[in-house]
C-alpha cells in the first residue's frame, strides 16, 4: 500500500511525476535548454535553468493533458517574461494539439517585482490565453496546494479556470497578508496571525466562499483524483459550457453581489462561517476535509 | 554573483542518459543540471553562486566530489544560492544517482 505523499512538501517537479501517470510527462523547453531570465542576470540576481515553472504534456489517467508546475521554492513562484512566455506557449499549443484539459499547478505570489512591466505583460497574456483555452472548448483545471498559494496576477489566473482545487492549506488571495499590512496597517490585518491568515485565504474559507469548487486533503494522491473527476465532470454531455458566458459571469457577479451584502461588514471568517449557518464556527479549522465538506453541503456559495 | 569553472580530465564512468535537474533555486539550496556531454573524457563544472568568495570550499567540495564518482563526458551546471558543502555534496549524488536510476 503506498502512502500519501504530501503536496504541500513536494517541489513542482515531484508533484509532475506523482500526479500524473508514471513517466508520462513530457517536458517543454526543459531545463537543458537553459531558457533563462534575461532580467535578473543584469540584477545580479541567481536564474534557474526552467525559470521556475515545467510546462509540457502527460497522460492523466490515459487523458491526454498540457500540464504547468510553478516553483514555489524559486522566488516564490514569481512570473517574470520567460516564466510567463512558457506559460502563455503551453495554452496556446493545447489549443492547437487539442489536449483533453490543461492542469495548472499554481504555486505563486504573483508578478516577479525584479521583472516589472515584462512579468506584468506577462501575467496578462497568461489571462487571455487561457480565457482562449477555455473558448477552444478545454478546460482548465487549477490546483492550489504549495506553500506560497497563489496571489496576485496568479491569484486572478487561477479563478480564470473552469475548477479551482484546493488542499486546506493552500491559499488564494489577491493581495498576500503582509502586503495587506503595509498598506492598511495591523490593526486590518496582522500577517504575522498565522490562524487569521489561513482562515481568510486558506482552503476552507475559499470553499466555503465559491472561489475554490473542490477541496482535498494534502495528498497529491487526492489532488490527481480530484482533476480527473473535474475533467470528466467537464467533459460529459450534460456538463456546464467550459468557455466563459454571460451567463456565467451574471451569475458569478450576482454570487459576489450577495456575499457583499451578506458579509460584508463581518470584520473575521468565524464571523462569516456563523452568518453563513456553519454549526460551530470555531471548529471549522479543526476538521478533517470529509466532515468538513459534509458540514459545508448545505451553507456553501456557488454550490 | 560569482561564476565558477572546474575541469576534471581522465573520467571512468560516462552516464548515458537524458539530462536530469534535481533540486531547487532557494535560499540555502541550489539546482544541479547534469548532461552527457563530448568532453574527451573529462567532467566539466560550472558553477553560478549568489555566495562570492568561497572559491577554495567550491574546490574542494568539487574534488571530492569528482573522487566518488569519476565521471566522464558529463556536463554539470549549478544555481546556487548559498547551499552549504553538505548539501550541495547531497544534491551532486543526487544528480549522479538520479542518472543511473538509482535515485530513491
Amino acid at each position: 500500500m503506498s502512502h500519501a505523499v504530501s503536496y504541500l512538501e513536494s517541489n513542482a517537479r515531484e508533484r509532475l511525476r506523482l500526479l500524473f501517470d508514471a513517466g508520462s510527462f513530457e517536458e517543454f523547453l526543459p531545463p537543458a535548454a537553459r531558457v533563462i531570465s534575461p532580467h535578473l542576470g543584469q540584477l545580479n540576481a541567481p536564474v534557474a535553468f526552467d525559470d521556475g515553472v515545467a510546462v509540457g504534456r502527460a497522460r492523466l489517467n490515459g487523458m491526454p493533458v498540457y500540464t504547468a508546475a510553478q516553483e514555489g521554492g524559486f522566488m516564490g513562484g514569481a512570473v517574470g517574461e520567460v516564466h510567463g512566455a512558457k506559460l502563455v506557449g503551453l495554452l496556446r499549443r493545447a489549443v492547437r494539439d487539442q489536449a483533453k484539459a490543461v492542469v495548472l499547478l499554481v504555486e505563486s505570489g504573483g508578478v516577479r517585482l525584479h521583472e516589472a512591466n515584462a512579468g506584468l505583460i506577462a501575467v496578462s497574456e497568461v489571462m487571455r490565453a487561457l480565457l482562449d483555452t477555455r473558448a477552444a472548448g478545454i478546460p482548465v483545471i487549477v490546483l492550489v496546494g504549495g506553500s506560497n498559494g497563489a496571489f496576485g496576477g496568479m491569484g486572478i489566473v487561477s479563478r480564470c479556470a473552469n475548477v479551482v482545487v484546493m488542499s486546506e492549506e493552500g491559499r488564494l488571495a489577491m493581495s498576500g497578508p503582509e502586503v495587506i499590512e503595509t498598506a492598511n496597517g495591523v490593526e486590518e490585518f496582522d500577517s504575522r496571525d498565522r490562524a487569521l491568515v489561513w482562515r481568510t485565504t486558506g482552503g476552507k474559507h475559499r470553499y466555503l466562499m465559491g472561489d475554490c469548487q473542490r477541496i482535498v486533503k494534502d495528498d497529491v494522491a487526492a489532488f490527481r483524483q480530484a482533476a480527473i473527476d473535474a475533467i470528466n465532470a467537464l467533459t460529459r454531455p450534460s456538463a456546464p459550457s467550459v468557455p466563459l458566458t454571460l451567463e456565467a459571469l451574471e451569475q458569478e457577479q450576482a454570487m459576489l453581489a450577495e456575499r457583499i451584502a451578506r458579509f460584508g461588514a463581518l470584520p473575521d471568517p468565524l464571523d462569516v462561517w456563523a452568518a453563513q449557518g456553519m454549526a460551530q464556527p470555531q471548529r471549522v479549522p479543526m476538521l478533517e476535509i470529509e466532515p468538513f465538506i459534509a458540514a459545508a453541503q448545505t451553507v456553501r456559495m456557488g454550490a | 554573483m560569482e561564476t565558477l569553472n572546474y575541469r576534471f580530465e581522465q573520467g571512468q564512468r560516462r552516464l548515458a542518459q537524458p539530462p536530469q535537474v534535481v533540486g531547487v533555486v532557494s535560499s540555502g539550496n541550489l539546482e544541479v543540471l547534469i548532461e552527457e556531454a563530448a568532453l574527451n573524457g573529462a567532467c566539466e563544472i560550472k558553477i553560478s553562486t549568489a555566495a562570492v568568495g568561497f572559491g577554495p570550499i567550491w574546490q574542494a567540495v568539487m574534488q571530492d566530489f569528482q573522487q566518488r564518482w569519476q565521471l566522464a563526458d558529463t556536463r554539470i551546471s549549478i544555481n546556487d544560492m548559498g547551499a552549504t558543502p553538505a548539501v550541495v555534496s547531497l544534491r551532486l549524488d543526487q544528480a549522479v544517482q538520479t542518472m543511473l536510476g538509482e535515485a530513491p
